[in-house]
């Protein structure tokens, strides 16, 4: 499935890895069940690592651990389940966490560029949705009614602009 | 009345386009109707029994006269010639074709209104109390408020997929027209012992297969705060509404099981950080500059008036006309409900001839109500004869409002995908039944509500007589409540027991009224009859004699 990056094609540098499968070499994906048990050796491979969140799981109960993480995927299991966007949002409001933020399955063409304002940089694209499409949703609407994680101004900013 | 500046028109633009293509996309078969349907449905897109239906918002129930004939003409050109008043003051069109959908709010967006919203599991169009502005008993407009948030929530990218619909209303009024209650979140302005003037929050009400009256998570929320204050509740809701089961996803369930010390506790948790950041805070010019639109006409110094008590204008009068807070003024609700008719419809040629009534007296605005009715805010008592007799050769001058035959009804099984059991031709048995005005009018107070089906859209819960439609083994019946109020004084209407069948309901409906009048004492209301004596007179009445009926 292709990866976008910044608003771009982009490889792949992690793996995904099983809960019960052997550790290959590289940065790895691991969910956040294979963190808690297996902290000190996955966060003393010294390699990038990534954890998935379902989405029952919130950011928060990563801990401190977090700020030694270079990616945070989120998955959607279902689209219409909405709690990634308040996960993606925490990541990058509360928790301050500046590395990746990945959306990951079953998410949609209308969903992407309200990912993209609560702090998704890097998308796994479904096959709903093709590179063109892509960037076609991030160009629909030009401004914002309210403030999220994209740092974007609002209308209610642009209007007291002189 | 609020006006699209640039970045309004361009958004509403902008998402008529985007719309358009995901129509094109679903028409040629890139999307499934799957895919296709949470699109469909943040526009105000349904899938009806028949047909698509399209709900159009009207933002706190406002409209303007080009804003109606906007309506009128779109009722004619791509439906059947009429419209139908929604209970969240909304208007929907029950047969749009689908190719056609993306024009109609191509159509809608030059007069300023749109469909965004009006569906799906987001925050709903706002709705507020339908006499703002002119109420003598308002502490402030709450309009400018709900627009605020209106605007917050159109499009809000964390709060598009929530476990469930969530419904926002807003008042100023000491007394509650918006059913405040009995909704998702609710936005009470109050004023503090300072004088100060914020914001009540209530959250977790809701009607459905569940009711449940709301409880305050903010017992006063300063203005610059407010949607700080509403993230903070969106975001728990958010993370914690239940999304196994469609029945348990409204945050009434969540305020229920969370108890309101612990939804107070998370809710202030997040708001803290929320204002802290900064950038939700609602500054006074921006606040000033929203209020402007709302500044009331300029009312002439007038005195109050001996209003017409005679004749059909003096019972219209009665029942259809309020007080207003400008001396000389007064508020003309216009009912959606005559005899016979359904409730809540209105067809082309009234919409037009409403729109015409306002250009030649010169009134801006007409409000939608959630009763299903619409509302002149502001006509002076000296035109109320010329204006009933314009409204009576439109047909909209039945003289029942607040009565008995001023249901509040949904579209029932006629339309309706969900529902399980006819509604419409059920309230309109009733209206035929009460329809003698003396008698109507003897009556008094009394509100009944229906629906068919137990996701409560008629509202059954909160009617003084509620009206549930059930399916028993393919045969409809009709259960009956008792006791329940929208108000400031909310109850949830008890059950009286097992359903009656279609022909006897409208029986048991009479003969349950009747009781009442032979029972009140001077003064009383229905609802107040019945918080006196209880289920049980009422319920013996509506049985006994059915038992008699079936020997």
């Amino acid at each position: 499935m292709p990866l976008i990056k910044d608003g771009v094609l982009a490889e792949d540098l992690y793996t995904a890895v099983d809960d019960d499968a052997p550790l290959p070499e590289g940065p790895v994906i691991v969910s956040l069940k294979r963190l808690r048990a297996e902290r000190d050796s996955l966060l003393g491979r010294n390699q990038k690592l990534g954890v998935k969140l379902t989405s029952a799981e919130s950011p928060e109960s990563i801990g401190s651990d977090l700020e030694r993480l270079s990616l945070v995927v989120l998955e959607f299991p279902k689209f219409r389940d909405g709690r990634p966007f308040s996960w993606a949002r925490i990541l990058r409001s509360r928790l301050k966490f500046d590395g990746e933020v990945r959306a990951s399955g079953d998410f949609l063409y209308d969903q992407i560029a309200f990912l993209q304002r609560v702090g998704c940089d890097a998308f796994a694209l479904p096959p709903s949705v093709t590179p063109a499409l892509f960037a076609r949703a991030l160009a629909e609407m030009t401004n914002v009614y309210q403030p999220a994680a994209d740092g974007v101004k609002t209308i209610r900013q642009l209007r007291s602009e002189p | 009345m609020y006006r699209y500046d640039e970045f309004d028109a361009a958004f509403v633009r902008e998402r008529t386009e985007q719309f358009r293509y995901q129509v094109e996309r679903r028409l040629k078969g890139e999307l499934n109707e799957d895919q296709f349907k949470p699109f469909r449905l943040m526009n105000g897109l349904y899938l009806q029994l028949h047909a698509y239906m399209l709900r159009v918002a009207v933002p706190y129930g406002t409209l303007s006269a080009p804003q109606l004939k906007m309506l009128a003409h779109i009722a004619r050109k791509y439906d059947k010639g009429y419209g139908h008043i929604t209970t969240r003051q909304n208007i929907q069109y029950n047969w749009p074709k689908l190719k056609d959908v993306p024009d109609i709010l191509a159509d809608l967006a030059t007069v300023e209104m749109h469909a965004i919203q009006t569906s799906g599991n987001c925050i709903r169009n706002v709705t507020a109390d339908h006499f703002a502005g002119a109420a003598a008993d308002e502490i402030e407009d709450p309009r400018p408020v709900a627009e605020i948030v209106r605007q917050w929530s159109s499009l809000h990218p964390e709060f598009a997929f929530l476990p469930r619909k969530f419904k926002v209303a807003v008042s100023g009024a000491a007394h509650d027209r918006a059913a405040l209650k009995f909704h998702d979140l609710a936005i009470e302005i109050v004023k503090n012992d300072e004088g100060r003037i914020g914001y009540r929050i209530l959250v977790g009400g809701g009607m459905g297969r569940t009711p449940y009256i709301g409880y305050a998570v903010g017992d006063f929320v300063e203005k610059p705060d407010l949607l700080a204050f509403l993230e903070a509740v969106l975001r728990v809701y958010n993370e914690n509404g239940r999304r196994d089961n469609i029945y348990k996803a409204r945050i009434k369930v969540l305020a229920q099981s969370l108890g309101q010390t612990e939804m107070r506790e998370r809710v202030v948790r997040e708001f803290i950080e929320i204002k802290r950041a900064g950038t939700l805070q609602v500054p006074q010019e921006e606040r000033a500059r929203i209020e402007a639109y709302f500044a009331p006409p300029a009312f002439e110094a007038l005195n109050d008036a001996p209003l017409p008590t005679e004749g059909a204008l003096g019972q219209w009068v009665a029942s259809n006309v309020h007080k207003h807070r400008a001396p000389g003024y007064a508020i003309a609700t216009l009912s959606l409900k005559p005899i016979g008719g359904v409730p809540g419809d209105i067809s082309h040629e009234q919409l037009d001839g409403v729109a015409q009534l306002m250009d030649d007296f010169g009134y801006a605005e007409i409000r939608t109500s959630h009763e299903q009715n619409l509302v002149l805010p502001h006509v002076k008592q000296s035109d109320l004869p010329a204006v009933f007799a314009r409204l009576k050769a439109l047909g909209l001058a039945t003289p029942n409002a607040g009565l008995i035959t001023d249901i509040i009804c949904c579209p029932g099984l006629d339309y309706c995908d969900l529902a399980n059991a006819r509604s419409i031709p059920i309230a309109q048995k009733i209206a035929e039944r009460f329809a003698d005005l003396e008698r109507q009018h003897a009556i008094g107070e009394l509100k009944i509500k229906m629906s068919g089906c137990i996701n409560a859209c008629g509202h059954h819960h909160t009617g003084h007589i509620g009206i549930l439609g059930v399916d028993k083994k393919g045969v409809e019946f009709y259960q009956l409540q008792l006791g329940g109020s929208a108000t400031e004084d909310a109850a949830i209407g008890e059950i009286m027991g097992p359903g009656f069948g279609e022909n006897e309901i409208v029986y048991a409906v009479e003969r349950v009224v009747d009781l009442y009048v032979k029972l009140r004492q001077p003064g009383e209301r229905f609802l107040d009859t019945y918080r006196r004596l209880g289920m049980e007179p009422f319920k013996n009445i509506a049985y006994q004699e059915q038992l008699h009926a079936a020997h």
